[in-house]
């Protein structure tokens, strides 16, 4: 029982971070209503962006990470304006497969540029394990999901109070009725555009902190995509509980199966969520079945 | 796809789709020069030449999904690993011959295919193209776990087919006969009713399901064709390669189908051969590029795979937003048209 404690207790911390990259995902779709296939990509070429200032030009983090994330949001801002905003009004479909190849171009230049190989990042978070009761939690775990809580919190914040994040909400109601009012769409979307980015490259960062960055990171944007349909697509409070949740099957299932199952799960998640609800636990009923 | 519908276009003097003759006259031109190639071509080139012909059966079919239908598939090199190892178990354990082993693959990938499309296609949305997703990584899991029947990492092995007793040419000529036959089904099926109502639904399924086309099965029907398709190309490359393993079977290789279809131009026959051919041949120049660049004893792998990943990512980009109609497009602009009705329904 103590075991599975702690490892449901681990599991969910590492849903933290599932939670940060399910948020960037949420914004992007929410506010321009593309559907971005590179989040992942984002995550881990924010994540390079910081290695990149910290490490190889030493600079140290705190520098670095203000640089790191400052660039990944001018890297989501670019793909925003110069390969997504001239599609503008073409099929979905379309706008799809440019995120897609977006995605594949940011892969292969990290490989390109970095290497197959694993870049460890610094040692910013304490490495002490945490004891609550019995439990055993490691440290960098325990504190990187603390910090994406507090990010979660900010930007949650932001979203709901700050008059940028009312726009983004306004556009994501109704674009028209927005622009009439007198909202700047196009400012909206690279504004949404740019906090993705920034939320993209914290949880990559925080993520490679425990293990380190590699061009795959990206590809973790699956177990992602598993958070965004349970919590459903345009849900930004039910990203929460979802991420958590997610993280913490993994890791059971991990834990007890082996971890080639673990990679299996959110796959099996998203089926079993399209088939049960489509919506998503927390979605708006705007799924149109035809 | 816009709908920038010219309708006082000049006749065309010769559009290959347009006129039957012409058309007619395409086709034997193509069986020919299939036909021909043996006679001429050394033996790398004919190992190109199938290359070329089992990615081209492939990307018809997912011009037919994607192009056509308008349903977003990236997923599609699952369906050749599914079509890949059931012909090879088949060809394994029961020694089937390969005309059947090509069924065999195409029928079990359709009906995978079916499992992943339909929960997905019953909603609108992007739900396939997560769909497919997930049929990439979970197909994945199971070649590479399903230890006993698939053989895991190291694969399954096959020994040689031997036809008629013409080696690599006689198993050249099977795949060349299939590539021709795969294509001229696919273009024949847009001229029925099953093949129409695939595009009806991807210009605006509303108006499709007024007209009484039962929406969800055109659009099961199509992935279901797109993943068949896939099943032949991957029975072929399983006999073609005579190896089948996870690694075969990735999301860049499906990332490399979805880009042959968006540079040969969506929703067009003729685009997707292009594609095929124009994909298939261009990482092997890249490589002679390179190797021309760096000298010979360069590291070409870690240099050439992450490349592949940007020139696959950025063709699939740089033509939607500059060429969306593809290589077609370019074609069909040089043979001095302006304007073409919509690529998909330019015939």
């Amino acid at each position: 029982m103590n075991l599975f404690l702690e490892f449901s207790l681990v599991g969910i911390a590492s849903g933290g971070i599932y939670v940060l990259s399910a948020l960037s995902f949420v914004i992007v779709y929410k506010a321009t209503n593309i559907f971005n296939f590179a989040t992942g990509e984002m995550m881990m070429f924010g994540t390079y962006f910081f290695y990149v200032f910290d490490t190889q030009l030493g600079f140290g983090w705190i520098v670095g990470l203000a640089a790191g994330l400052t660039s990944a949001a001018i890297l989501a801002m670019i793909i925003e304006r110069v390969l997504l905003r001239p599609l503008l009004g073409r099929p979905h479909l379309v706008l799809i497969m440019v995120t897609f190849g977006v995605g594949s171009i940011l892969r292969g230049l990290a490989g390109m540029i970095w290497g197959p190989t694993v870049r460890q990042l610094p040692e910013i978070l304490p490495r002490t394990p945490i004891f609550i009761g019995d439990i055993l939690l490691p440290g960098k775990l325990a504190w990187g999901f603390v910090i994406a809580g507090v990010i979660a919190a900010l930007f949650m914040a932001y979203y709901k109070y700050s008059r940028a994040g009312i726009a983004i909400r306004a556009t994501a109601t109704d674009q028209i009725t927005a622009e009439s009012l007198g909202i700047n769409i196009r400012g909206v979307f690279l504004l949404a555009w740019a906090l993705a980015g920034v939320l993209a490259a914290a949880s990559g960062i925080i993520t490679a902190s425990v293990n380190g960055v590699t061009p795959q990171l990206g590809l973790v944007a699956l177990n992602v995509l598993a958070v965004v349909m349970l919590a459903g697509m345009n849900s930004v409070g039910g990203v929460i509980l979802a991420g958590l949740f997610i993280g913490w099957i993994e890791t059971v299932v991990g834990a007890y199966f082996g971890a080639a199952w673990q990679s299996f799960v959110p796959y099996l998640i998203v089926l079993l969520v399209m088939i049960v609800k489509p919506s998503g636990l927390f979605g708006e009923e705007k799924v149109e079945r035809i | 796809m816009n709908q920038h519908t010219s309708f006082l276009r000049k006749k065309p003097k010769l559009d290959i789709f347009a006129n039957p003759n012409a058309e007619l006259v395409f086709w034997c031109i193509f069986a020919v020069g299939l036909m021909m190639v043996p006679v001429f071509g050394s033996a790398y080139f004919l190992y190109m030449a199938c290359l070329v012909c089992i990615n081209l059966v492939a990307t018809v079919g997912l011009n037919i999904t994607v192009g056509y239908a308008g349903l977003l598939s990236i997923g599609h090199s699952a369906f050749l690993g599914v079509g890949a190892y059931a012909s090879a178990l088949a060809f394994l354990h029961m020694g089937t011959p390969l005309a059947l082993n090509i069924v065999i693959g195409a029928v079990s990938a359709f009906s995978v295919g079916l499992v992943f499309g339909l929960p997905a296609l019953r909603i609108k949305g992007v739900h396939l193209a997560i769909a497919t997703l997930a049929a990439q990584y979970s197909l994945y899991f199971i070649f590479q776990q399903w230890t006993s029947v698939t053989g895991g990492d190291r694969g399954l092995s096959l020994p040689k087919t031997d036809i008629l007793g013409m080696g690599d040419t006689g198993f050249y000529y099977v795949v060349a006969f299939v590539a021709l036959i795969t294509s001229i089904a696919a273009r024949n099926l847009f001229r029925t009713r099953i093949g129409r109502s695939f595009i009806a639904v991807r210009e605006k399924d509303y108006a499709a399901q007024v007209l009484g086309i039962n929406v969800v099965g055109v659009k099961l029907m199509a992935f279901g064709i797109g993943a068949a398709y896939a099943g032949i190309a991957g029975a072929l490359l399983a006999a073609f390669l005579r190896i089948v393993n996870p690694d075969q079977f990735t999301l860049t290789s499906s990332v490399f189908f979805l880009a042959a279809v968006v540079v040969g131009g969506r929703g067009s026959i003729l685009g997707a051969m292009l594609g095929a051919v124009f994909m298939t041949l261009m990482p092997e120049i890249l490589r002679e590029g390179i190797s021309f660049a760096m000298g010979p004893e360069a590291d070409m792998a870690s240099v050439l795979s992450p490349l592949r990943e940007i020139i696959f990512g950025a063709l699939i980009v740089g033509f939607l937003i500059f060429e969306p109609r593809g290589l077609v497009g370019i074609v069909r602009r040089i043979m001095g048209h302006r304007e073409v009705v919509d690529a998909g329904t330019g015939h």
